[in-house]
Formats: C-alpha cells, sequence, structure tokens
C-alpha cells in the first residue's frame, strides 16, 4: 500500500540481485602464458609487461569477495609485486554481468562476536591498503555489478574502466544490510567523490550506473558495450575491455597517462568548501539531523557510518580504519543488521519460482479495468515486453487509465532511464479497448474490476466465454476469497489470484492466492508473470483477506479502539512511525480509503468473529457516511490539499470520535503498549497463518509483512521480530492485554508452543 | 541551395548525353537532409534545368542509399511499364544544412500569428525567454538509439577487432587510388560547377593521401580517449549531386545510344540499428548473389560505400566469418570477403566524399566505367545507410 516510500530503500536489493544474471565464460588463452597456477577462484596471465588477474568464482553466478577468494587475490599481487616481468595489473572478471558482487555475507554470519568480525574487516582493510600503496598500478575493469566489497576493492586500485552497460552498477548496498562498508570504503569514498557524494552513496546504498560513476569520479574511463561481431556480444565487450584496460595500465606504468582527473567547477569548489572544518562540521550535523529524522533512531547502520567518516576526516586516516573495523563489528552484531540480512534472503527465496516453468510462457496478457490497479498492472507488464490488452467499460475510464501507463514511463525517460524511443517502442505493447477483441491470444487474464462479487462473477463468465482453454484466469482482489469467485467457472483450475499492491509500479510485493482446486502449473504460470513484472512473490492459500489483508485487519481494530479512547490520530501516528512503520497508523487508513477499510472490517469480521473486534465499525461507518473517505475524497482524519504536503486534521472528525468514546484502561496504554497493542495483533494474526498453512513458510509471512504493509524492516517481519525479540516476551504480553480485553489478544498455540519450546521459526 | 547542384547535375547529364528533354518521362532525386523551402527537390531542380513541365518528378530518401533507391525506383517503373526513360540522381548539400528554432520559439511564433489583439501578442511576447533561441542542429545520429554513426562504427570495429592501424591503412589506399585515378582522367563522371562569387569546382578536393605516421597522430573523433575511428579514417560530409540516365535496352537502342551497363538486380536488407547499423553490404551481397544466380568470384569490380574505414574492414570480417553467417544471418556459409585488387580501385567514399543523397549513383557510374576500362563483366555495389539498412546491385557490362 503506501508502505512504499520508507521501504523503497530495500527495493534496492532486488536491483543488486537483478543484475546477477550471467552465463558460463570461456577463458582465453594468453599471448605468453606464466604462472598460469590453477587457483580456484582468480588466475592470472601475463600480456606483454601487464598481468591481467581474472576472477572467476567456480559453481557460482556471481563472485564474492569470500576468505579463499581473498588469500588467492594476495597470493596473485604478491607474485606480481615480485615479478620484473610484471610493470603493471588488470584486474576483471570472467563472468559477463557481475565484477564482485560483494562480501560473503555468510562469513560475517558466521562470526559470533564482535571482536571475530572486526578482524575480518581489518584483514580487508590491510590488503586494500597494500594494493593501494602498489608501486605497480592495477586497473579495475568493472563490467556488471560492482558492490559492496567489490567497490571497496575496485577504489583501491590505481584506475577504474567501466563498461556502459545498464547491468554495470557501482555501489556500497551494506547499510541495507543493517552494516557499513568495512574494508576502507569509509575512509576512501570521501576522498575519492567527496564529502556528500560519499554521504549519499553510503546512506542510500544506492545502486549508481556506470555514467554517473564516471561523473562523480567513480571511475576514470568508460566502455561502451559491443555488438556481434567475431565472438558473441557478451564476451567480446569483456575482451574489448579488458584490451583497453591493458593499454591504460601499460600508458599508467610509463606514466603517459595522469592520474589526476580534471574537476568541474561545482565539484572544485565543494572541494573547496569541504576543506573548511566548519564547513565540514555543518555538514556532519545537518546529514546527522536527516538521518535521526528518518530513521527515527531505529537503525543503527546510518549514524555509525557517520561517525566513522567523521573520525578518520578529522583524526586522520588510522583512526578512522580503526573506528571502520570496530563500527563494523559492533554492527554486524545488531538484531537490525539481523532482521535485514533475514529480508535480504528472505527476498532472493521469493524471486525464484519454485512452482517449476509453466507449461506455456505467457505472452499476451490482458487486463481489465483501467482503474489505478489495472494501469499499474499493465504498467509494469509492457516495459517487460508483455503483449497487454487494457480493456476498460468506459472509454474515459481507459483513457484515464493508458495516460497513467504513459505518464509512468515518460517520468523514466526524465530520468534518462528510458530514452523517448524505448518510451514510445514500449507503450506500443499496449492495446487500449473496450471489447473483447484478441482475448482469443490471451495467455493470461488478470481482472482489476471494482471489489464486488457479483461484478467479478460477471466477467469471470464473460471472459471464459472468449479466452483460449490454456488462459490463465488472475483476479486482483484484496479480500474477496479466490472460491467465492471460481465458484461459477467452468475450469476452475485456471483460476488463482494476485494481489497486486498500490501504487503498483512501486510496491515490490505480489500475493498470489491458490485455492484447492487451482493447478500447479496455474500457479506456476502466475509467479512466472510475477517474477517477470519484477515483484518479490508470495504464495499463500485462500481464506478470508488471505494472508496481508488478514493480518492487518486486526490491526486496524486495535487503531480505532486507540482512537476511540482518546488518543489523536496525530500522535497515534508518531507512536507507530516510531515502532518503525513506514507510515503512521491513522494516515494507512486514509491512504487505503475508510471505505475499503469498512468493507474489509465487515467482511472479515463476519468470517472471524471476536478476535477481529476490538475498535467499534460505527467509526468507519460514520466517516463514510459524511464522505470521509480519506485521501481520495480529500478528507480523513486528515484534511487533503492538492498539491499541499503538510496536512492538518480533520476538525469535523472530533465530533464523530467524541461521540464514540470509551474510556482507556490505564495498565496497557503507555506509549508503549499502545504500539505493542498493535503489533502484537498483527503478529499473533500472522502466526495463525502459518498454524492454519495459509502461509507455507515465515519467510513469506516476514517478505509479504515488510513489502506489502509496510512492517517495520528494521524488526525483519512478524516471525523474525518473535525470534528476535523471544516468542515468550511476546506471549506474555498477549496474554496481559488478554486480560485486559479479551479474547483478540488470545495467543495463538504455534507461538505458545515456539515459547514454551523456546523455538525460533529461523534456525 | 540542393537544388542549384541538382540542377548542374542534370545539365551536365543532359550535355554529356544529348537526350531530349522531352523523351525523359519521369524524374526521381534522392536526398537526405531536406530543405524545407525545396522538400520535392527533384521537381524544382527538372524545372529549372528546363525540363519539361509536364515531366513529373518526386524526391526519395533512404539515408545513404537515397540515390540507390532513386535509381531503383525508376528501374521498378521501367519494369512496370509506366516509363521508358528516366532520369535518377541524388544531392546533398552539407555546406549549409538547415537549423531550425527551437520547438519552444516555433510554439510561440505560431502563436503569436494566430494572436488577434495586441493584448494577446504582449502576453505572449512576455513569455520570451532567453533559451527559447537555442537553434535545433541536425545530427548525424539515429533516432531509435541517439547514438551517432561514428561512435556506432567505432564500436563495429571493436567488435570486429578492426585496429587502428588496419583502419589508417585502408584509408591511405582509398585517398592514393583515388588521386591515381583522378591524375589518370578517369573519374570522367564528373562535371565542373562554377560556385556563384566564387571559382569554378572542376575536380573531387577532398583527396589528401598523407602518410601513416601524420594520420596516427590524430585523436580519435568519437569514442575518447582510446576510440580507433578518426577524422582521416572516416569519410567526409560534402556538398554533391549526381543524376543518370535509365532506359529501357530496347528504347536506347531505337533510340541510337550504346548503353553503359545494365542494372542487373537488386535487394534491400535491414537489421538491429544500434550493433549492427553499419552492416548492410555484409547482409546485402549475399543476398543479390543469390539472386542473380551468380558467386563472388564472378564479380570483377567491386564498388562499395566506405563510410568509414572500420566499417569496410568489420563487414570484410563479417562476410569472412563462417561464425557470423550461421548465427546472425540464418546462412549455412559465409560469403567470403572481396578480394582487395578488385575493390573501390578508385577510391571511395573516404577520399572522393560522402554527399549523403548523391553517393549511390557515383558508385554504380564508377562500376560502370571501372568494368569498361577494366575489361570484365560483373560489377557489385554495396552500401549501408542510416538505420540500419542496406543495398546491393549487380551491375553488367554492356556487351561491347
Amino acid at each position: 500500500m503506501v508502505a512504499s516510500r520508507a521501504i523503497g530503500c530495500l527495493r534496492r536489493f532486488t536491483n543488486a540481485s537483478r543484475t546477477l544474471h550471467c552465463s558460463g565464460y570461456i577463458s582465453r588463452n594468453f599471448t605468453s602464458s606464466s604462472a598460469l597456477l590453477a587457483r580456484t577462484h582468480i588466475n592470472y596471465g601475463i600480456k606483454e609487461d601487464v598481468a591481467v588477474i581474472r576472477i572467476n568464482s567456480p559453481n557460482s553466478k556471481v563472485n564474492t569477495l569470500n576468505k579463499e577468494l581473498q588469500s588467492e587475490f594476495m597470493e596473485v599481487m604478491n607474485e606480481i609485486w615480485a615479478s620484473d616481468q610484471v610493470r603493471s595489473a588488470v584486474l576483471i572478471s570472467s563472468k559477463p554481468g557481475c565484477f564482485i558482487a560483494g562480501a560473503d555475507i555468510n562469513m560475517i554470519a558466521a562470526c559470533k562476536t564482535p571482536q571475530e568480525v572486526t578482524r575480518l574487516s581489518q584483514e580487508g582493510q590491510k590488503m586494500f591498503e597494500k594494493l593501494e600503496k602498489s608501486n605497480k598500478p592495477v586497473v579495475a575493469a568493472i563490467s556488471g555489478s560492482c558492490l559492496g566489497g567489490g567497490l571497496e576493492l575496485a577504489i583501491s586500485c590505481q584506475y577504474r574502466i567501466a563498461t556502459k552497460d545498464k547491468k554495470t552498477v557501482l555501489g556500497v548496498p551494506e547499510v541495507l544490510l543493517g552494516i557499513l562498508p568495512g574494508a576502507g570504503g569509509t575512509q576512501r569514498l570521501p576522498q575519492m567523490v567527496g564529502i556528500p557524494a560519499a554521504f549519499d552513496m553510503m546512506l542510500t546504498g544506492r545502486n549508481i550506473r556506470a555514467d554517473r560513476a564516471k561523473k562523480m569520479g567513480l571511475v576514470d574511463q568508460l566502455v561502451e558495450p559491443l555488438g556481434p561481431g567475431i565472438k558473441p556480444p557478451e564476451e567480446r565487450t569483456i575482451e574489448y575491455l579488458e584490451e583497453i584496460a591493458v593499454t591504460f595500465a601499460k600508458g599508467l606504468a610509463d606514466k603517459k597517462i595522469s592520474l589526476k582527473r580534471s574537476k568541474g567547477l561545482m565539484e572544485r569548489l565543494t572541494s573547496y568548501a569541504m576543506g573548511i572544518p566548519f564547513v565540514r562540521q555543518q555538514v556532519y550535523k545537518k546529514v546527522e539531523e536527516q538521518v535521526r529524522k528518518q530513521t527515527k533512531g531505529l537503525y543503527p547502520a546510518p549514524l555509525k557510518i557517520i561517525d566513522v567518516v567523521k573520525t578518520g576526516l578529522e583524526e586522520g586516516k588510522e583512526a578512522g580504519y580503526l573506528s571502520e573495523s570496530q563500527k563494523f563489528g559492533e554492527l554486524a552484531m545488531t538484531r537490525e543488521s539481523k532482521a535485514l540480512i533475514g529480508l535480504y534472503h528472505g527476498q532472493v527465496l521469493c524471486k525464484k519460482n519454485k512452482f517449476g516453468m509453466p507449461q506455456k510462457e505467457v505472452k499476451h496478457l490482458a487486463v481489465l479495468g483501467a482503474g489505478l490497479m489495472g494501469a499499474g498492472i499493465a504498467q509494469v507488464s509492457v516495459d517487460k515486453g508483455l503483449q497487454t490488452i487494457l480493456k476498460d467499460a468506459t472509454l474515459t475510464g481507459l483513457g484515464r487509465g493508458q495516460q497513467q501507463v504513459f505518464k509512468g514511463l515518460n517520468d523514466k525517460v526524465k530520468k534518462k532511464t528510458l530514452t523517448s524511443f524505448e518510451r514510445d517502442f514500449i507503450f506500443n505493447n499496449l492495446t487500449g479497448q473496450l471489447d473483447y477483441q484478441g482475448f482469443e491470444k490471451a495467455d493470461m487474464v488478470i481482472e482489476a474490476v471494482f471489489e464486488d462479487i457479483n461484478l467479478k462473477h460477471k466477467v469471470l463468465k464473460e471472459v471464459e466465454a472468449v479466452i483460449p482453454a490454456h488462459c490463465v484466469f488472475a483476479s486482483n482482489t484484496s479480500a474477496l476469497p479466490i472460491n467465492e469467485i471460481a465458484s461459477v467457472s467452468k475450469r476452475p483450475e485456471k483460476v488463482i489470484g494476485m494481489h497486486y499492491f498500490s501504487p503498483v509500479d512501486k510496491m515490490q510485493l505480489l500475493e498470489i492466492i491458490t485455492t484447492e482446486k487451482t493447478s500447479k502449473d496455474t500457479t506456476a504460470s502466475a509467479v512466472a508473470v510475477g517474477l517477470k513484472q519484477g515483484k518479490v512473490i508470495i504464495v499463500v492459500k485462500d481464506g478470508p483477506g488471505f494472508y496481508t489483508t488478514r493480518c492487518l485487519a486486526p490491526m486496524m481494530s486495535e487503531v480505532i479502539r486507540i482512537l476511540q479512547e482518546g488518543v489523536g490520530p496525530k500522535k497515534l501516528d508518531s507512536l507507530t512511525t516510531g515502532f518503525g512503520f513506514p507510515v503512521g497508523a491513522a494516515t494507512l487508513v486514509d491512504e487505503v480509503g475508510v471505505d475499503v477499510a469498512k468493507h474489509v472490517a465487515e467482511d472479515l469480521g463476519k468470517a472471524f468473529g471476536e478476535r477481529f473486534a476490538g475498535g467499534s465499525l460505527e467509526l468507519l461507518k460514520q466517516m463514510v457516511a459524511k464522505g470521509f473517505l480519506g485521501r481520495k475524497s480529500g478528507k480523513g482524519f486528515y484534511v487533503y490539499k492538492e498539491g499541499v504536503k503538510s496536512k492538518d486534521l480533520n476538525s469535523e472528525m472530533d465530533s464523530v470520535l467524541a461521540g464514540l468514546q470509551v474510556s482507556p484502561k490505564p495498565e496497557v496504554s503507555s506509549d508503549e503498549d499502545i504500539q505493542y497493542r498493535l503489533v502484537s495483533r498483527f503478529v499473533n494474526e500472522a502466526a495463525m497463518c502459518l498454524q492454519e498453512e495459509i502461509l507455507a513458510t515465515p519467510a513469506e509471512g516476514d517478505i509479504g509483512a515488510v513489502f506489502g504493509l509496510g512492517f517495520p524492516p528494521c524488526l525483519g517481519g512478524p516471525f523474525r521480530f518473535v525470534d528476535l525479540y523471544g516468542a515468550q516476551k511476546i506471549v506474555d504480553r498477549l496474554k496481559r492485554y488478554e486480560a485486559a480485553y479479551g479474547k483478540q489478544f488470545t495467543p495463538c498455540q504455534l507461538l505458545i508452543d515456539q515459547a514454551s519450546a523456546n523455538k525460533k521459526f529461523y534456525q | 541551395m540542393p537544388h542549384d547542384l541538382a540542377r548542374a547535375a542534370l545539365s551536365g547529364l543532359l550535355h554529356r548525353t544529348n537526350v531530349p528533354k522531352e523523351v525523359v518521362d519521369y524524374i526521381i532525386f534522392g536526398t537526405v537532409i531536406q530543405e524545407v523551402k525545396t522538400s520535392n527537390v527533384a521537381r524544382e531542380a527538372a524545372l529549372g534545368a528546363g525540363f519539361s513541365d509536364k515531366t513529373p518528378a518526386h524526391t526519395v530518401t533512404m539515408a545513404c542509399i537515397s540515390a540507390n533507391q532513386a535509381m531503383t525506383t525508376g528501374v521498378g517503373l521501367i519494369a512496370s511499364g509506366q516509363s521508358d526513360v528516366i532520369v535518377a540522381g541524388g544531392v546533398e548539400l552539407m555546406s549549409d544544412v538547415p537549423i531550425r528554432h527551437s520547438r519552444k520559439m516555433r510554439k510561440m511564433m505560431l502563436d503569436l500569428n494566430k494572436a488577434k489583439t495586441l493584448g494577446q501578442r504582449l502576453s505572449l511576447i512576455s513569455k520570451f525567454r532567453l533559451n527559447f533561441l537555442t537553434p535545433e542542429l541536425p545530427a548525424v545520429a539515429e533516432f531509435s538509439t541517439s547514438e551517432t554513426m561514428g561512435h556506432s562504427a567505432d564500436r563495429l570495429a571493436a567488435s570486429f577487432a578492426v585496429s587502428r592501424l588496419e583502419q589508417d591503412e585502408y584509408a591511405l589506399r582509398s585517398h592514393r587510388l583515388a588521386k591515381k585515378a583522378q591524375d589518370e582522367g578517369l573519374l570522367s563522371d564528373v562535371v565542373p560547377f562554377k560556385v556563384p562569387g566564387k571559382e569554378t569546382v572542376t575536380k573531387d578536393n577532398g583527396i589528401r593521401p598523407s602518410s601513416l605516421e601524420q594520420m596516427a597522430k590524430l585523436k580519435p573523433a568519437f569514442v575518447k580517449p582510446y576510440g580507433t575511428v578518426t577524422a582521416a579514417n572516416s569519410s567526409f560530409l560534402t556538398d554533391g549531386a549526381s543524376a543518370m540516365l535509365i532506359m529501357a535496352e530496347d528504347k536506347a537502342l531505337a533510340m541510337g545510344y550504346k548503353p553503359k551497363a545494365y542494372l542487373r538486380d537488386f535487394v534491400y536488407v535491414s537489421q538491429d540499428p544500434k550493433d549492427q547499423l553499419l552492416l548492410g553490404p555484409t547482409y546485402a551481397t549475399p543476398k543479390v548473389l543469390e539472386k542473380a544466380g551468380l558467386t563472388l568470384k564472378d564479380i570483377d569490380a567491386f564498388e562499395f560505400h566506405e563510410a568509414f574505414s572500420g566499417q569496410i574492414l568489420a563487414n570484410f570480417k563479417a562476410m569472412d566469418s563462417d561464425w557470423f553467417a550461421q548465427n546472425y544471418m540464418g546462412r549455412k556459409t559465409k560469403v567470403g570477403a572481396p578480394p582487395l585488387e578488385k575493390f573501390n580501385n578508385w577510391g571511395g567514399s573516404l577520399s572522393l566524399g560522402h554527399p549523403f543523397g548523391a553517393t549511390g549513383c557515383r558508385l554504380v557510374m564508377a562500376a560502370a566505367n571501372r568494368l569498361r576500362k577494366e575489361g570484365g563483366q560483373f560489377g557489385l555495389v554495396a552500401a549501408c545507410a542510416a538505420g540500419g539498412q542496406g543495398h546491393a546491385m549487380i551491375v553488367e557490362a554492356y556487351p561491347k
């Protein structure tokens, strides 16, 4: 839903993992081969007087900096430094699409104490310092992802050349895992790209494309990717990169190429300003303020990064290195880091299709309903090359949807991630229409019509009359049970739920819902389409509210009760964001739409009875009656005005709230209790979903909660939270609230079992 | 203006051939960068050259193979019985390309035109900003990829591992051969042109045989600082026009002409405009040979358009690669590279210049003249063009 903004940071994980498409690559013969010792990860040969070091970790799509690779690299470097024949070196990966994707996370995870991690960091620091001081120039030839430790290695080299390819991205994403660049990165980056840019890189973890990296001074030269020639494009491009790098290595050894980079006026001004201690202090202060505001102090890594950079700049390199390694050790042991790393693993898992290849690849897609959701689904489909029909009932509705798709693409043109020609080419994959023409070719139909069971039944019947036998019918609904929708189908095995989150082009999650009748091939097909659309996917069983909506509902019920107890919307928002939710609870209701919330609360209330009670539905009913539907109607708990960012409370709500007021129970109404009342109901319901096998794995539950509902990423999702916080403590809290409010807080059996057996969801 | 050059080419043709103006059924010209005032430059030039106002004329465009398109369109008209006598040609005026006002400026100017009251006009003028005056220059860049052609040529040369030295050597060869041909008076298809207010241009003025050392000093022009395509090994943009008389054989004989050559067969091809922009000749050559029932060995004179040394050499390597033929062209075997001793023996676009729209006729005439001079039956013309397109034609010497 609206959780997209704050967890936007996490979406970058995917970009990182998406870059890792490598195919086998045969290494070439050397002109004069010597020193060809068989090593596992690294080998090198000598071209005239240039040593070409090739990294190629066996049996893996990516190169990661692990212990073996590091020690082999040092061995090789020592040989090179000792050799009279070699005057310079080139460092290159033999895997197209990946230079070095980063340090081995498991190597850090295996450490038991901060000291162990600190030691790892210090080893890395020493190695890279030696490399930096090399008297023989080393050129890093970068093609594909160069992230984390990989970038730290590259910036320790004397020169960097990168391919100007979409797959070539540079960055230090450590902060997204709750740690920091621990191999000298915090010290070298500010020197290399300037303090502001270095902070930006380290604090956002963003991926930087090659052309941008060149402008920043992160790389020295760019090499254009080549088309087919004497060899396949990818292979020849790497070979060409190597040839160019060798030329530059020679030039550097002969001192024909200067290492000094000509800086632009702005750059010179910035670096001049950063030379003034007072200005630097102001920058630290400003950055720290911003970080505190954004993280609410819930994420320790960004603050430590600022600290380490500051130490290095103000107290010298040695102090900087020491601080870097120590803080790295401390961070690696934090709960936040464990939660974030857990999410990373979960995300990798949810980017795979465990149902296998579908029998027939979906090439023609049809989307019914050109509303916000329908057009969003169309947008993420056309740019992946799916031929997409967008069908609506009215020309106005259709036009609005087409415009939404075009705007989404055009925004990318403005950001220069697409050319206008590519935009037009992609937009051409979209066919807007009012009838069912062409549906006979559709491989999948996704309906995103209004949430009304009769309407859904109507379109299902209409569609089934025109689609081919193999075509999948997917329903995008947030609460209507899929088997109920499928009840009028002639072919229920082809019916499935695909629950997208709004805005579709920003939110990464896709919740796929299978009924008992849904065939495995249908599921495989839906997952394949979702993956193609760039989604992280959880597959859950059918039931009222599936997983995501079902978890959200009891929390929302508690939100209403808390409001009734006299906590104002602003206070409630700050309590929830203070706990790590990206969007405050009251704002969330406004964003989702009060009418939608009411619908869901009524439906699920009927299905689950008292467990979903708590707040009075009357509140939502009265709001709907007054037309306070949230952002879309301009008024909800807050007042929304076009173009105005700050929002004021809707004063007309005062009387509504006053009329429904209940007296709070002081023993469970502290700020902390309010936060935990919300979260514990969420967590309890999530555990219930696992217990009832709606969810297949806790990992999917965590990914769904974080990416779909904005559950605090620093807690890692409901299940990780239970593991890190302690199941017993959660059960105790639930029991305390149960004593005050009754059944709604009764801990589910699974949680009690976990607590009594002292078991964890993640081993 | 372009129609002046085109008119001169037409007058030259009339003068050389003595063809009565009124027997010409149709006139077709190729051009690339259009002068907006004479968008149908063929018609304006024909009227200016004194052709009958009853002779229709149209203009075609297909990047560097525009004149080829003009010729083959003529061939089509004759073959379908529409016409008997065609004049085909091409023209390009690179020294005065149309430079446009920016879109914002154009919009303001158009709106001003429509404004009715002084108030409306003033309010429009008040919206004027200095950046409206930034002009829009035509670029030699692909619309679909925004990549300039030189840049693409550099990448192509790298894909086929063509070295800087090979490129410089080839360019030098082109200039030397052009100089030799010029000195020996072989470039007989040139007519002098009097530039108003300036002296008369009597010969190709871009032929500059230099030395490899001199050429090696030049910096790369597109992929900096390590690319291989330089000003010296690229074709240069120049002004020029060409025209050619095409007739059905029986018509020519009936009128008492002795034809120079047959335009025997032709093909057009197209491929990926990004990575294979300049590989047209590689794709077109085997196709046109097959169509004409010939093999590479049957060809006595090759005339390829030299956009860049690197492009010519990359095409050679592609034509000589079984791997490329199998993986990209869907052919079982390679066609083979043309033997250099039969290739562009009188220079090419690198040394003679490349007026986009006019080059095609020059290629065909060079092939025809070489066949007459050097002997031999078949000539093969091939060229690449922006947009990732290509063309090839078989020219056959008319029996003596």
